[in-house]
C-alpha cells in the first residue's frame, strides 16, 4: 500500500503533464471555439520524432543533457510545423462550414496520425532511453525521482513562460484580442491567420514536451499512446474550464490527482468491490459531477447566453 | 381605441447587473391591455435587457414582474411563453435551416399537443393537428406580407423579410403580449410602412404590443404610451409628444433623434 | 390538398405515392434490389460479405438513432455507442450460459432498447442544460464509464465476465425458426447471414419510418429548431429540457435495440467493440453523410462500414500487383486511406456528402430559384 504522500506525488507528476496538453486544447478552443482533435496524436508524434533525434545521437558522444535537449529541440520544431499544417489543411478551410465538419477533419487527421507513425515507428512499444538523473529520493515514507522533479518544474516553468506570453506581450495581446472578437479584431489589424498559426504551433510545441515528459517518465513509447493521453488532457481542460488558461492548468493537475488518489484510495472506500481499474471511472465520474455543478468548469467564466 | 385601464404586464423595481455593470436599476413599468407601449432609449440603455427579464431569458437581480395579475419572475422562458409573451430578437434569431413555414409552425408548439404517437401513427387527432398548424402558418405569413415560396429557407429570404418572419413566429405562439425589439431596424421607408400597417392589425386583433424603436416616426404614430430609459433607468413616462418635449429625454439623445 | 404537397418527397420515394406512376416505380425497383442484394453479393463476392453488409445495416441503424441525436437535435453525442452497449449486454446476459438464463429474442431486445432509453434519461436528465462540446466531453465520458465498468465486472462477482466478453449467445429465434440455421424456402437455400440481412433489414426500414415521421411532426420541428437556436426556440415555448431529454431517448432505445440484434447475431460480444472509436466512428457516419437527412445518414453508414472493408480487400493485394510483396502493413494502409477518406470528404462537402438542406432544396425547386434570384439581385446591387 503506498502512501498517501506517493499518491500525491504521482498525481502532481501526470498531472503536470495533463496540464501542458490541456493547455493546447484551451488555446486552439478560446480561439476558434473548435476542439482540436488531433491534438493527442501531435503529443505522440513529439513523443516518436524526439526517440528518433535521441537514438540518432546517443551513440555520438555528446553528453546525454545536449543530447535530450537537442531531442527536444527537434521534436518540438517537427509538432509545429505540424501543428501549423493541421490548421492549414484540416481547419481553415472549414472555418465557416457547419460546427461538426472540422470535428470530422480533426477525427481524420488523427487517424492518419496514428497509423503513419504506425507504419514508420511499428506496432512494437520502444524504450525510451534514460538521460536524466533517474536516482529515487526518499521523502517521508515516498520515493520521488529526479526525473519526476525535473517534469514538475519544467512544467511550472513553460507554463509561467505561456501566461507572461499571453498577458505581457504584443502577441499575447492579439491572441486575446482573437479569442475575445475576431472580426474586431481584424479591424484593428491584427492578422488573425497568423495568431491562429501561432497559437495552433505553440499548442503543438507545448504537446511535443509533454510527450517527451511522459516517455522519460514511463520509459517507453508507443503509437497508440497520445489517444489516451489527448482524451484525458481534454477531460482536464474542460474540467478547468475549456478556453481558459489557469482552468487547463488547474484542471490538469486536478485531474492527474484525482486518478492517482482515485486509483489508490477506490478499493477502499468500495469495500474492495472496485479495484485500481476504475480509476478512469473516477476521472470521468469527478468530471461529470463538476459540470453539473459548474456547468462551464472550474474556472470557466459563467457565459449568460446573449439574447 | 381607448386603452383599458387594467395591467397585462407590471414591472416593480427590476434591477440587473453585468459585473460592475447595472444594466438596469428600479425600473417599473405598467403596460395596459391593447396598447402599444413604445420603450425608447439610446443604445446601451437597457431596453434590450429589460426584454430579455420578460421572457426569461434573464433572471432580474432585484424586483419582479406579473402579467396577467400572476407572478412570473424568476420564470422559464418556455412558460413565459405559454402565459403568452411571445419576442422577436434585435439582431433576427430565425432557425434558419428550416423554411419559413416551418419558422411559424414552431411558434404553434407550445399550443399544440401532438406528441411521439400522434406523430408516429398520425392518427385522425394528429392530422388534424398538423392540418391546422399548416393552415394557421400559411395565414400568419400571407398577413406579415412574406410572398416568397413559404418552402424557402429561412436564411434565404431577405432582411425585412426575416423581420416580418419573425414576427409571423411570434404570432404564432398566440400571444397576448408582442415584445418587438427594434423591428424597423434596417429597413427602407416602404418596408416600415408596411410594418406599421401589420402592427396596426396585431393591436386591433387585440393583442397588447410592446415596441422598442429607434424610429421617433414609427413611435409617434404608433404608440399611445412611451416610456424612455437611459443608463438602466427610466427617465420619463407618458403620451409621446409629452414625453418628446421632455427635456431629460433630449438631454439622453443630446437634442439629436428625439427633438 | 394543401396537404399534400406536405410531405416530403423521400418518403414519397421509399413508401410510394399512388398518384405517381414514376415514384412507384422507383419504389418497386428499390424493393427487388434490397430483396436480392444479398445473393448478389454472395454471388459476386462472397458470402464474407454478405456479413460486412449484415453488419453495414447494423450501424445503419445506430447511425439514424444517433441521427435523432445529433442531427435533428443538433446534440453532440460522443458515447453513444455505450447504448449499443448496454443493449447487447442485455441481450447476451439473459440469453446465453452466462447465466443460463434463455429468454426469448422478444423479450430481451425489448428490454434492452429499453434498458438503454433509461440510461439515455438517467445520463441526460443532469446534463443535458450544458453548452455543446461540454455536453460532448460528458456522454464521451459515460461511455468510457460503461465499457470500463463491462471490462472489469468480472470481480469479485463475474457479472460481465470482463475483456473476455460472452460467449454462446442465443441466435435470433422467431418462433420455432432460428435465424442461426440454414433454411430451405420456397426451393432456396438461405443461410444465417441471408436471414439475419432481412430482419436488419426490417428494423432498418422501421427505424427509418420513424425518423420520417418524427421529422415531419411537431415534435421533429421542435428538435431542429433547438438545432438551429435554443435561445429562440425557448423564447417560442419550447420546453428544451424536455425536447432534448426526448432525442437523447429516443436516440439511445434505437441503439439499445441495434445492440441486442448485434449480439444475436455474432453470438459473442465483448467490451472491445464499444469503444471510443466506434462511438467517433458513429459520429463520422451521421456528419460525413448528411446530418439531419435519412438518405445521407444511411449513405454514410453504408460507406463508412464498407470502405474500410474494400480498402482491407484492396491495400494487402494492389501492394502484391504493384511491388511484389507486402511493403506497409495492410491493417495501418487501409486506415491511413480512411483517414484521409474523411479529410477529403469534409473538405470537399463540409455540409456532407447529401445535406438536409439540399434536399429541402431539392423538394422544392421554386425555393432554389427564388434563392438564385436573391442572388443576382444582390450582384446586380455591386
Ligand atoms: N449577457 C450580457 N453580459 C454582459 N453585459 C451585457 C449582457 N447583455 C447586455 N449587457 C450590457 O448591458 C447593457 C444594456 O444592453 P442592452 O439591454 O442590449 O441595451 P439596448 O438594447 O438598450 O441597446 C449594455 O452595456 C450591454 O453591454
Ligand atoms: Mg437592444
Amino acid at each position: 500500500m503506498e502512501t498517501l504522500l506517493q499518491q500525491i506525488i504521482n498525481g502532481l507528476v501526470q498531472g503536470s503533464v495533463y496540464a501542458l496538453v490541456a493547455l493546447g486544447y484551451t488555446m486552439v478552443y478560446g480561439i476558434l471555439g473548435l476542439i482540436n482533435f488531433a491534438h493527442g496524436e501531435v503529443v505522440m508524434v513529439g513523443a516518436m520524432v524526439a526517440l528518433s533525434a535521441i537514438m540518432l545521437l546517443i551513440n555520438s558522444g555528446l553528453p546525454p543533457l545536449l543530447v535530450l535537449l537537442a531531442g527536444m529541440i527537434v521534436a518540438a520544431t517537427a509538432c509545429m510545423a505540424l501543428g501549423y499544417a493541421i490548421e492549414r489543411v484540416a481547419y481553415r478551410p472549414l472555418r465557416n462550414a457547419p460546427r461538426l465538419a472540422p470535428l470530422i477533419t480533426a477525427i481524420g487527421v488523427s487517424i492518419v496520425l496514428q497509423n503513419l507513425a504506425m507504419i514508420i515507428w511499428g506496432r512494437e512499444y520502444h524504450a525510451f532511453p534514460q538521460l536524466l538523473p533517474n536516482s529515487p529520493h526518499m521523502l517521508a515514507g515516498a520515493v520521488i525521482n529526479e526525473v519526476q522533479i525535473i517534469i514538475v518544474l519544467a512544467a511550472l516553468a513553460v507554463m509561467a513562460g505561456l501566461l507572461v506570453l499571453v498577458h505581457r506581450t504584443r502577441l499575447g495581446r492579439a491572441m486575446r484580442a482573437v479569442a475575445e472578437n475576431p472580426a474586431a479584431a481584424a479591424l484593428m489589424g491584427v492578422d488573425i491567420n497568423a495568431v491562429i498559426s501561432v497559437t495552433f504551433m505553440t499548442g503543438s510545441a507545448l504537446a511535443a514536451l509533454a510527450g517527451i515528459m511522459v516517455s522519460a517518465n514511463y520509459g517507453i513509447v508507443h503509437y497508440y499512446m497520445g489517444a489516451i493521453l489527448g482524451l484525458k488532457a481534454f477531460t482536464a481542460a474542460v474540467l478547468g474550464g475549456i478556453g481558459n488558461l489557469r482552468g487547463a492548468m488547474l484542471g490538469g493537475v486536478l485531474l492527474g490527482l484525482i486518478e492517482s488518489l482515485g486509483a489508490g484510495y477506490i478499493g477502499d472506500l468500495s469495500g474492495g468491490f472496485f479495484g485500481s481499474h476504475y480509476q478512469d471511472v473516477f476521472a470521468f465520474f469527478v468530471l461529470i459531477a463538476v459540470l453539473i455543478f459548474r456547468p462551464s468548469g472550474l474556472l470557466g467564466e459563467r457565459v449568460a447566453e446573449r439574447a | 381605441m381607448t386603452p383599458q385601464s387594467d395591467a397585462l404586464l407590471e414591472l416593480s423595481g427590476i434591477g440587473k447587473r453585468f459585473g460592475g455593470l447595472a444594466a438596469l436599476s428600479d425600473v417599473s413599468l405598467h403596460i395596459r391591455r391593447g396598447e402599444i407601449y413604445g420603450l425608447i432609449g439610446p443604445n446601451g440603455a437597457g431596453k434590450t435587457t429589460l426584454f430579455n427579464i420578460i421572457t426569461g431569458l434573464y433572471q432580474p437581480d432585484e424586483g419582479g414582474f406579473t402579467f396577467g395579475g400572476a407572478a412570473y419572475a424568476h420564470c422559464k422562458p418556455h412558460l413565459l411563453a405559454h402565459a403568452g409573451i411571445a419576442r422577436t430578437f434585435q439582431n433576427i434569431r430565425l432557425f434558419a435551416n428550416m423554411t419559413a413555414l416551418e419558422n411559424v409552425m414552431v411558434g404553434r408548439h407550445v399550443r399544440t399537443r401532438t406528441g411521439i404517437w400522434g406523430a408516429l401513427t398520425r392518427n385522425a387527432a394528429a392530422r388534424a393537428e398538423e392540418r391546422a398548424i399548416v393552415q394557421r402558418a400559411r395565414e400568419l405569413l400571407r398577413q406579415a406580407g412574406i410572398d416568397r415560396p413559404h418552402q424557402t429557407l429561412a436564411k434565404h429570404l431577405s432582411y425585412g423579410e426575416q423581420r416580418r418572419l419573425e414576427i409571423a413566429r411570434a404570432l404564432a405562439t398566440e400571444p397576448k403580449l408582442l415584445a418587438l425589439d427594434e423591428p424597423a431596424a434596417g429597413m427602407n421607408a416602404t418596408e416600415t410602412e408596411s410594418l406599421k400597417a401589420l402592427l396596426q392589425t396585431i393591436r386591433a386583433s387585440g393583442i397588447t404590443v410592446l415596441l422598442i424603436e429607434h424610429d421617433v416616426k414609427l413611435i409617434l404614430g404608433l404608440c399611445d404610451r412611451v416610456a424612455v430609459l437611459d443608463y438602466g433607468k427610466k427617465i420619463a413616462e407618458g403620451l409621446p409628444d409629452d414625453v418628446r418635449r421632455n427635456p431629460a429625454v433630449i438631454a439622453a439623445y443630446l437634442g439629436g433623434e428625439a427633438a | 390538398m394543401m396537404n399534400k404537397k406536405q410531405k416530403p418527397m423521400i418518403q414519397e420515394m421509399i413508401f410510394g405515392n399512388p398518384s405517381s406512376r414514376k415514384a412507384w416505380f422507383v419504389f418497386a425497383a428499390l424493393a427487388v434490389a434490397l430483396l436480392l442484394l444479398p445473393f448478389a453479393t454472395e454471388a459476386l463476392l462472397g458470402r464474407g460479405w454478405v456479413r460486412i453488409v449484415d453488419f453495414a445495416l447494423l450501424y445503419i441503424m445506430l447511425a439514424l438513432g444517433l441521427n435523432i441525436v445529433v442531427g435533428y437535435a443538433g446534440l453532440l453525442d460522443l458515447g453513444y455507442i455505450a447504448f449499443f452497449a448496454v443493449g447487447a449486454y442485455c441481450y447476451a446476459l439473459l440469453g446465453s450460459p452466462q447465466f443460463g438464463l434463455h429468454l426469448p429474442f422478444w423479450v430481451v431486445l425489448p428490454l434492452g432498447a429499453l434498458l438503454a432509453c433509461a440510461f439515455g434519461v438517467l445520463l441526460g436528465a443532469p446534463t443535458l442544460r450544458l453548452r455543446g462540446d461540454y455536453l460532448a466531453i460528458v456522454t464521451l465520458g459515460f461511455g468510457e464509464i460503461i465499457r470500463i465498468f463491462l471490462n472489469n465486472l468480472n470481480a469479485p462477482v463475474n457479472i460481465t465476465n470482463g475483456p473476455q466478453g460472452i460467449n454462446m449467445i442465443d441466435p435470433i429465434r422467431i418462433g420455432g425458426f432460428s435465424l442461426s440455421g440454414t433454411h430451405e424456402l420456397f426451393g432456396i437455400t438461405f443461410s444465417p447471414v441471408h436471414l439475419y440481412y432481412y430482419l436488419f433489414l426490417c428494423v432498418t426500414l422501421l427505424v427509418i419510418f420513424v425518423s420520417l415521421r418524427l421529422e415531419d411532426s411537431r415534435i421533429g420541428r421542435a428538435w431542429m429548431a433547438i438545432r438551429e437556436d435554443e435561445v429562440a426556440a425557448s423564447a417560442m415555448g419550447i420546453n428544451t429540457r424536455d425536447i432534448k431529454l426526448l432525442a437523447f431517448a429516443m436516440g439511445a432505445t434505437f441503439g439499445g435495440a441495434a445492440g441486442g440484434l448485434f449480439a444475436g447475431f455474432q453470438g459473442f460480444i465483448s467490451p472491445e467493440s464499444f469503444g471510443l472509436t466506434e462511438s467517433v466512428m458513429v459520429v463520422c457516419m451521421v456528419v460525413l453523410g448528411g446530418m439531419g437527412n435519412i438518405g445521407g445518414v444511411v449513405l454514410g453508414g453504408a460507406l463508412l462500414v464498407l470502405l474500410p472493408e474494400a480498402l482491407r480487400n484492396g491495400a494487402g493485394p494492389a501492394q502484391q500487383a504493384l511491388f511484389g510483396k507486402t511493403l506497409i502493413d495492410p491493417e495501418s494502409l487501409r486506415m491511413l486511406m480512411f483517414g484521409l477518406a474523411l479529410v477529403l470528404v469534409m473538405l470537399w462537402r463540409p455540409a456532407g456528402l447529401w445535406p438536409s438542406t439540399q434536399r429541402r432544396r431539392e423538394l422544392s425547386p421554386d425555393a432554389e430559384v427564388a434563392h438564385q434570384e436573391q442572388e443576382s439581385v444582390y450582384d446586380a446591387a455591386k
